[in-house]
C-alpha cells in the first residue's frame, strides 16, 4: 500500500467507527477540496450503500456563486440529502465583511450558525474535513474530538487517543466531532483529488477573474455587493482554499488542471490559509474560534 | 511513496522540537508565512535570544507557547521523495507518560534523543522501555548536543554502548545510535564533516530507509465494523484487515462457524485479495450471522476469544485505577465491562489480570497490536482513563455457570413474591438504618422474606479488613453488592443500608441483579442537617480530624442522579419515609 491507500484506508476506519456509535451523524459540507475528498471517502467507506448521513452546509450568503452551483449540484448528483443553515439573526441583521468586520462576520454567520444547526438536528456526530498540517492548534487536535453540550473544545483536557481505538461516548447533548482527514496534508488531498479524479469547485483551477486589491490581498468581484472605488482588473488567478469571497484571497497562477497544480504545490512557498483573512486577526485565534465552536 | 509514523521522545531539554523543527525546516517544509511567523514568535517569546526557535513551530496552543512547555502529542508531517512521514512529538515534563504511550501507540519507529553531556538518564531508560512497552521494534539513538562536546568521538561511543547493554533486555529488533547537534543541524538531514569518524546514516537516511513492516505471512483477520445492507440482495460485512492477507475464496473461522469469503468489495471494484490495513466490505459465502465487533480470519489459524487475561496496564486519568470498580473497555469494535484487581495512579504501569463481561476476540499485543489493545473508559464520565496491551488469555472463554434446577423462579414461587435490593444511600446520620429497620419490619408483618445488611455490622465481619480510603470503600461496596445479589437469587428482599458514596459502585450494584430488581433510596439530607444530629458524634470527631476520609468532610459524596426514591428527612418523619418507600415497592410488583 502507499501512502494514499493508508490515509484512505484510515479515514474510511474513522468514518465506518463514527457511524456504527453513533444516533445522528452528519457531514460538515462546506464544498471545498477538502469537502470533496471528506465526501468521496465517504461514499468508499459504505460502498454499496450511500453515506447514511445529511450533509450540512452552514452558509453566510457570502460564499462564490460557483461554490453555490457545485454544491448543489453535488448533492443532486449523489442524491443526498442537504441541510442549509443561514443563521437567521445574521440574515435580520443583514451581516456582512464589510460593514461588521471579517471576525464578527465569521462568529456570527460560521460559529453561531453551526451551533444553531446541530441544536436543531441534535446530531451527535460532525464529520469535518479540518487537517492537523493546516494551524499548530489544529496538530494537537484528537480525530474524534468531544465537544460539550455548549459545543466547546477544552484543549487542555482532551481525552487521550491511542491505537485505532477512538472513544464515542457522549452524554446527552454532548457530541463529538470527528476529522477523518486529520493526517493528510494539502498535498495529499491534491494528489489524492488527481488520483481519484475527484470533482472539485473550477475556482481551485486558473481562469481570467476580475479582482481588486485590499491591503494587499487579491479579492475576487464575485457580485454587485462588494463596495467599490476602482475599476477591477483581469487577472489570471485561482485558489488556494475557498469561503466567503471578500475574504478569501487569491493567488496569481497558471495552473489550470490539478496536475499542474500538484507542481505548483511542491514549489509552493508559502501555505494555504495563508490566503486567509480571518487567521491573522490574532495570534492564537484559530485555537480560540475552536474553543468556541468553529470547525 | 510509503507512509512511516515515528516518534519522537526525550527529557526537557534535550532538543526534541528542535529537531523536528530542524526536519521541517531542512526539508523545505516550512512556508514562507510560517517561517515569518516563527521569526516574531522567536523574538517574542523564543528562548534563544532572538534566533529561530524552533520549539515554538510543534508548541501551537495558547499554553503551550506562553509557558514554553509542551503539554500535549503533537502530530507534524513531512514529506521526502522516499517517504512521507507522520511524526509525534510528545512532551518531556511529568505528564510524559500518557502522552508518550498515545503517540507511541501508533508509531512503527521511535527517535529517543539525549543529551550526549548528560548520557543515559534514568528518564531515558524509562522512554525506552515505554517504546519497547508498545511494541515498537525500531529504535534510533540521537546522541544531541555534541556540538557543546566538541563533536568527541569517544563520548558518543561511551554513550552508544552504554544505552547499547541497557537495552539489551529489551525487546528491540534494532538500535542506530547518530551523533547529532539539532540545532546545527549535524547528521539531521546531511552528513557533517564535524564528525568525520561517523560512517552510519543521517537521521533522515534512517528514517527514510527502516523497514517497520510486521510478518506478512500472519494469519488473516477481518475486524467488522459495520453491516453493510442498502437493500435485501447485499448484505457486506464493512471492516478493516487488521493482520495478513484476506483473500477471495479463502475458508474463515468466525466463532464456531466456518465459511469462506465470497467477494471482497469496493467502491472501485472487487479485489481477489486484501492486505493489512486495508478497508474493504466482505460478502461471505454462507448465510452467517456477523455483527460489529466480530473477527473472522484464517480457518487453519481462527480467532479465538476470552474474557479473562494478563495485560500491561497504563493509567492516563488522575483519578487513579480502582480494583473491583466496574469500567468500560474498547477492544476492537466491541465495548465490553472490565475490571482490574490492582490499583494504579495516574502515568503508572502495572501488569494485571484484567477481566471482561464477555469474551472478545484478541490476539495478544506482541502479534497483533490492533486485536491486542484496549483502551479503558469511565462509565460515568466517558472519559478514557487507562490503555492496556494483552499479554495471554487466562483462560478459555468455554468456561459456563453452572445451570441449577431450582431456579430464582422457583423460589419466587414458593415465596409468593419477588425479590429485590432495597439500596439506602446517604450521609451518615442520614437516616438510613432508621428508615430500613421500619421498611423491614411492616414486610415482615405482611410475611415477606426479608434481610437487612448494615454497613456498621458488615463492617464488623465480612469486611473487617477494610479502612476507609477510596480503594477500600469500593471494594467494601462491591462485597455487599455481590451478597445483597447472592440473596436476591435466594429470594430475599434485601435491605442495604450503606452510605455508599460513588455512583459507580451503586451502578455495579444495580448491574449485579435483574431489571426491576434495584430500587435505589436516597436519603436526602443535606450536610448541616446530618451534621446537627450527629447521633454518633462521628462528625464531631471528624471536624477536630480524629476521623480520616469521613463522606462529606473530607470525602466526597456523589448523589444519585435517577433514585427510585428520593426521602427528604427535613419534611418527612421515619415512619413517612418507611412509608413512602414500601409503597415504592408496590409500584415495582415487589410486595
Amino acid at each position: 500500500m502507499n501512502h494514499l491507500d493508508q490515509l484512505e484506508a484510515d479515514s474510511i476506519d474513522i468514518f465506518r467507527e463514527a457511524v456504527a456509535e453513533s444516533e445522528r451523524p452528519v457531514l460538515l459540507y462546506s464544498i471545498g477540496k477538502d469537502s470533496s475528498v471528506l465526501l468521496h471517502l465517504a461514499r468508499k467507506a459504505f460502498y454499496p450503500s450511500k453515506p447514511p448521513f445529511p450533509l450540512l452546509h452552514v452558509d453566510t450568503t457570502w460564499k462564490f456563486r460557483e461554490m453555490i452551483e457545485f454544491r448543489d449540484a453535488t448533492a443532486a448528483s449523489l442524491g443526498l440529502e442537504l441541510i442549509v443553515h443561514r443563521n437567521p439573526d445574521c440574515v435580520a441583521a443583514g451581516i456582512n465583511p464589510f460593514d461588521h468586520g471579517s471576525a464578527r462576520h465569521t462568529d456570527l454567520w460560521k460559529t453561531q450558525g453551526l451551533r444553531q444547526a446541530l441544536d436543531e438536528h441534535r446530531f451527535d456526530v460532525a464529520f469535518g474535513g479540518a487537517r492537523r498540517d493546516e494551524e499548530a492548534s489544529r496538530a494537537k487536535e484528537r480525530v474524534f474530538s468531544f465537544r460539550t453540550a455548549q459545543h466547546q473544545w477544552d484543549p487542555k483536557n482532551q481525552r487521550p487517543e491511542l491505537w485505532r481505538l477512538y472513544n464515542t461516548r457522549v452524554a446527552p447533548g454532548e457530541s463529538i466531532r470527528v476529522f477523518p482527514l486529520s493526517n493528510w496534508t494539502e498535498l495529499d488531498v491534491w494528489r489524492y483529488v488527481e488520483r481519484e479524479r475527484i470533482p472539485v469547485v473550477p475556482l481551485y483551477f486558473a481562469a481570467v477573474r476580475p479582482v481588486v486589491d485590499r491591503d494587499g490581498t487579491l479579492i475576487m468581484v464575485d457580485d454587485d455587493r462588494m463596495p467599490l472605488h476602482e475599476e477591477p482588473r483581469h487577472e489570471l488567478i485561482r485558489f488556494r482554499t475557498l469561503g466567503c469571497y471578500p475574504l478569501t484571497g487569491a493567488v496569481r497562477s497558471e495552473a489550470r488542471t490539478v496536475a499542474e497544480i500538484v507542481e505548483e504545490m511542491r514549489a509552493a512557498t508559502t501555505s494555504e490559509r495563508q490566503g486567509r483573512v480571518i487567521d491573522h486577526d490574532q495570534s492564537g485565534s484559530m485555537e480560540r474560534k475552536k474553543r468556541e465552536g468553529y470547525f | 511513496m510509503e507512509l512511516l509514523r515515528f516518534i519522537t521522545c526525550g527529557s526537557v531539554d534535550d532538543g526534541k522540537s528542535t529537531l523536528i523543527g530542524r526536519l521541517l525546516y531542512e526539508s523545505k517544509l516550512l512556508y514562507a508565512d510560517h517561517l515569518a511567523a516563527l521569526e516574531a514568535d522567536s523574538r517574542r517569546v523564543g528562548t534563544r535570544g532572538g534566533e529561530l526557535d524552533f520549539a515554538l513551530l510543534v508548541d501551537g496552543l495558547a499554553a503551550e507557547r506562553e509557558q514554553g512547555i509542551t503539554i500535549d502529542v503533537a502530530y507534524r508531517f513531512f514529506a521526502t521523495e522516499a517517504r512521507r512521514f507522520i511524526v509525534a512529538d510528545t512532551p518531556g515534563h511529568e505528564q510524559y507518560t500518557r502522552n508518550m504511550v498515545t503517540g507511541a501507540s501508533t508509531a512503527d519507529a521511535a527517535v529517543l534523543l539525549l543529551d550526549a553531556r548528560k548520557g543515559v538518564l534514568s528518564q531515558t531508560r524509562r522512554h525506552a522501555r515505554i517504546v519497547s512497552l508498545l511494541g515498537i521494534r525500531h529504535v534510533v539513538l540521537a546522541v544531541n548536543k555534541l556540538d557543546l562536546a566538541d563533536y568527541s568521538r569517544e563520548l558518543f561511543d561511551e554513550v552508544s554502548a552504554s544505552f547499547a547493554e541497557f537495552a539489551a533486555d529489551l525487546d528491540f529488533a534494532e538500535i542506530t545510535c547518530v551523533p547529532m547537534s539539532a540545532t546545527e543541524g549535524v547528521n539531521v538531514v546531511g552528513r557533517s564533516e564535524l564528525t568525520p569518524w561517523y560512517v552510519g546514516p543521517t537521521l533522515l537516511q534512517w528514517l527514510e530507509s527502516v523497514d517497520p513492516h510486521t510478518r506478512r505471512d500472519a494469519a488473516s483477520r477481518f475486524l467488522v465494523q459495520w453491516v453493510n445492507r442498502p437493500d435485501a440482495t447485499f448484505r457486506g460485512l464493512s471492516g478493516r484487515v487488521l493482520g495478513g492477507t484476506l483473500r477471495r475464496g479463502e475458508t474463515v473461522g468466525l466463532g464456531n462457524r466456518t465459511t469462506s469469503v465470497a467477494r471482497i468489495v469496493t467502491m472501485d471494484g472487487d479485489l481477489d485479495e486484501a492486505p493489512a490495513g486495508s478497508s474493504v466490505t466482505v460478502v461471505l459465502a454462507d448465510d452467517v450471522d456477523a455483527s460489529r465487533g466480530d473477527v473472522l480470519g484464517d480457518a487453519q489459524d481462527p480467532p479465538r476469544s476470552a474474557d479473562s487475561f494478563q495485560a500491561r496496564l497504563v493509567w492516563l486519568h488522575e483519578n487513579g485505577l480502582l480494583p473491583g470498580r466496574q469500567y468500560l473497555a474498547k477492544i476492537g469494535a466491541r465495548t465490553v465491562g472490565f475490571t482490574a484487581t490492582k490499583a494504579l495512579a495516574l502515568n503508572e504501569i502495572g501488569v494485571d489480570n484484567v477481566h471482561f463481561d464477555a469474551p472478545v476476540p484478541f490476539e495478544t499485543y506482541r502479534a497483533n497490536r490492533d486485536l491486542g489493545s484496549f483502551v479503558v473508559l469511565d462509565r460515568l464520565s466517558n472519559a478514557t482513563v487507562g490503555a492496556g496491551m494483552i499479554d495471554f488469555a487466562l483462560r478459555p472463554a468455554n468456561v459456563r455457570w453452572q445451570t441449577l434446577t431450582v431456579d430464582k423462579q422457583a423460589r419466587i414461587a414458593r415465596n409468593g413474591h419477588r425479590p429485590c435490593v432495597v439500596w439506602l444511600t446517604g450521609l451518615s446520620g442520614a437516616g438510613k438504618s432508621t428508615i430500613a429497620d421500619l421498611v423491614e419490619k411492616v414486610l415482615h408483618a405482611e410475611g415477606r422474606h426479608t434481610f437487612l445488611l448494615d454497613g456498621d455490622n458488615v463492617r464488623h465481619g465480612l469486611n473487617s479488613d477494610l479502612g476507609f480510603t477510596d480503594a477500600d470503600r469500593v471494594e467494601n461496596i462491591r462485597r455487599i453488592a455481590e451478597v445483597a445479589a447472592l440473596m436476591v437469587d435466594a429470594g430475599l428482599i434485601v435491605l442495604v443500608s450503606f452510605i455508599s458514596p460513588f455512583r459507580a459502585e451503586r451502578a455495579l450494584a444495580r448491574d449485579l441483579v435483574g431489571e426491576n430488581e434495584f430500587c435505589e433510596v436516597f436519603v436526602d439530607t443535606p450536610l448541616a442537617v446530618a451534621e446537627a444530629r450527629d447521633p454518633k458524634g462521628l462528625y464531631r470527631k471528624a471536624r477536630r480530624g480524629e476521623l480520616a476520609n469521613f463522606t462529606g468532610i473530607d470525602s466526597p459524596y456523589e448523589p444519585p442522579l435517577e433514585p427510585e426514591v428520593r426521602l427528604d428527612t427535613t419534611t418527612l418523619s421515619p415512619q413517612a419515609a418507611a412509608d413512602a418507600v414500601v409503597a415504592r415497592l408496590r409500584t415495582l410488583g415487589v410486595c
